[in-house]
């Protein structure tokens, strides 16, 4: 669905972006994660043909950004950044000129369709007031719903839940949801980590402009081939499992091991009593950790 | 996309209290002159004040005089500077990129929505201040009046407005030459709509760029006056901005005029070009 090729964006001597290879498949909820600041907004802005890329191509449904752009935007709904709209009109009047303002949106249906997008984001029962007396959330959703008008097959989010209340989120990650499941794939960028972890089904992680890991959740979270067992009896354990017992912690053994049921058969018959055993996965979090540096809003100070 | 932005303009309360503000100031001297009949004398001050005490049909010339060295231009300068960077500004303008609306087509849609704002704006003032005109001069000749015929010194026939040169306009020929100079203020003020448009491709700030056109201006204005600046004078932007007033002397004095429309016509050339360049290779990171 989307692929870029070593892309490049440098602003002046400052490199935003740096020889990324972006591979999102077709139906898939790809969520790219990174500090503020690592380059993901640039790189969403290259996407759409906002921002031109220094080199390397970008490839978006089998067409050439920024040259094809005016071919595939229609089929895309973005959001980028905070969503914007004009101050002094209604959120259906604003709905209504963005919708006219490009191709490929019939004035008849156009009523119909803002009810239904107003609809799916929450905001089915909006009034005319005028979108300057709007909550940060409620213009978050508004920006949503112009992103939803024309049933987009491609959805291009950057920071898709900024300003929503807890209740929001949920909302707009089961809206996304389905969404993808009715056929749209779904990139989104952000910068929490819970966010991604509960949406996505494809995961890049970028840090300082590079994209240092791309893979999918499960196999990221795959075990790790390690056991975590919790037993009262821990010192026992770990004389039973001499040898193949990477870390204690109190109560808390880390095995080297395969199979969590076949180490349970083994600890119980030799009478070591077990309050919890499971395969090891990593969080997200520390797959993260493992692969980036200090956030690049840090400044640290030269030489250290 | 034309369509949209003119929706745009006109829903904007902004431009009805720009225009409601321009057409104001011809209203407010209206009331002063004819409550005093105080006119400037001729060749002084506002170009055509003095003959309309004569006849208030010449009043929409002396309007636009009035409005033309300072207010028109400066709310040509607000609009234009705000079309890209005030649409950068709030934000739209990603969104309008991504909608998709081509780049060329954006401005070409902002310059028709500046052009209808200065017609709209030229119009209103010429119309209300043939009404104010009519009202507080009425629109017979000198004698009508009861004022000694201190200006239009030619022979006055009712039911005739002055010409400059004092001789009589018929009512279809001063309705011909009002909207000559019409025309040649929209294309005047086109000259400013282009500089502001450029420079609100160039800024994020709608401030900055109306500013800057209006610096261009008031340059201009000065050096036209410098005699040292001599040699530059027929290129610079405003040097035949009162030509116009040509076209209200029988018979029409042309050259000026041409001149007007050739100079303005290669500042917007010029400007729209380095706009057009300048938005369509941009980097949109507001």
């Amino acid at each position: 669905m989307i692929r870029t090729r070593s892309l490049t964006k440098r602003f002046g001597h400052i490199l935003a972006v740096d020889s990324v290879d972006l591979a999102v498949p077709e139906g898939s909820r790809y969520g790219i994660l990174g500090p503020n600041g690592s380059g993901k907004t640039t790189l969403v802005r290259m996407l759409l043909g906002l921002v031109y890329a220094t080199s390397g191509e970008i490839e978006v449904m089998g067409r050439q950004i920024p040259a094809h752009a005016a071919d595939v935007l229609p089929d895309i709904g973005a959001l980028v950044e905070e969503p914007a709209a004009y101050p002094h009109l209604s959120g259906r009047a604003n709905l209504a000129l963005f919708d006219a303002a490009g191709p490929g949106a019939p004035r008849r249906s156009r009523r119909g369709r803002i009810d239904e997008a107003l609809e799916r984001v929450g905001l089915g029962g909006i009034d005319r007031r005028p979108v300057k007396a709007y909550s940060l959330g409620m213009r978050q959703r508004l920006g949503l719903a112009a992103a939803l008008l024309r049933s987009p097959r491609l959805l291009i989010l950057d920071e898709p839940t900024n300003g929503l209340d807890p209740r929001g989120i949920r909302d707009v990650r089961d809206l996304l949801i389905e969404l993808n499941q009715a056929g749209a794939t779904v990139f989104l960028s952000s910068h929490l980590l819970a966010e991604v972890e509960q949406l996505c089904t494809h995961v890049g992680i970028f840090d300082s402009g590079r994209l240092v890991l791309q893979d999918e959740l499960v196999a990221l979270r795959a075990p790790t081939g390690q056991i975590v067992v919790d037993s009262p009896d821990a010192d026992r354990a770990a004389a039973l499992l001499d040898g193949r017992v990477e870390m204690r912690e109190g109560a808390r053994l880390v095995v080297r091991h395969d199979d969590a049921a076949t180490l349970n058969a083994e600890l119980v018959r030799a009478g070591v009593r077990v309050t919890e055993i499971g395969s090891h996965r990593r969080s997200l979090e520390q797959v993260v950790l493992d692969v980036t540096s200090a956030g690049s809003d840090q400044v640290g100070k030269a030489g250290t | 996309m034309i369509g949209v932005e003119l929706y745009k303009l006109l829903r904007r309360p902004r431009t009805w209290v720009t225009v409601a503000l321009l057409c104001a100031l011809p209203v407010a001297v209206a009331i002063f002159v004819s409550a005093s009949h105080l006119a400037p004398p001729p060749g002084e001050g506002t170009a055509f004040l003095s003959a309309v005490l004569q006849d208030g049909s010449l009043y929409p010339a002396a309007a636009l005089a009035l409005v033309l060295p300072v207010f028109l231009p400066v709310a040509v300068a607000v609009v234009g500077g705000d079309s890209i960077a005030g649409e950068a500004t709030t934000g739209t303008l990603r969104y309008l990129l991504v909608r998709p609306v081509g780049r060329t087509r954006l401005l070409i849609a902002k310059l028709t929505a500046i052009i209808a704002f200065v017609l709209l704006a030229v119009i209103a003032v010429t119309v209300t201040s043939y009404l104010t005109g009519i009202a507080a001069f009425g629109s017979a000749p000198a004698a009508a009046v009861g004022q000694p015929s201190a200006v239009g010194t030619g022979s006055l026939t009712s039911g005739s407005a002055t010409s400059l040169s004092g001789a009589p306009l018929t009512a279809a020929q001063l309705l011909e030459r009002i909207g000559g100079a019409v025309a040649f203020i929209t294309v005047s003020m086109l000259g400013v709509a282009a500089i502001a448009l450029f420079l609100s491709t160039v800024t994020d700030s709608a401030l900055g760029s109306a500013f800057g056109a209006l610096a261009v201006l008031i340059a201009s204005e000065v050096l036209v006056t410098l005699k040292a600046a001599a040699s530059i004078r027929p290129y610079l932007p405003t040097r035949y901005w009162l030509a116009w007033i040509d076209f209200f002397r029988q018979p029409i004095f042309w050259r000026d005029i041409q001149r007007g429309f050739s100079i303005q016509a290669v500042y917007v050339a010029v400007f729209l070009a380095a706009a057009w360049a300048n938005f369509s290779t941009k980097d949109v990171t507001t």
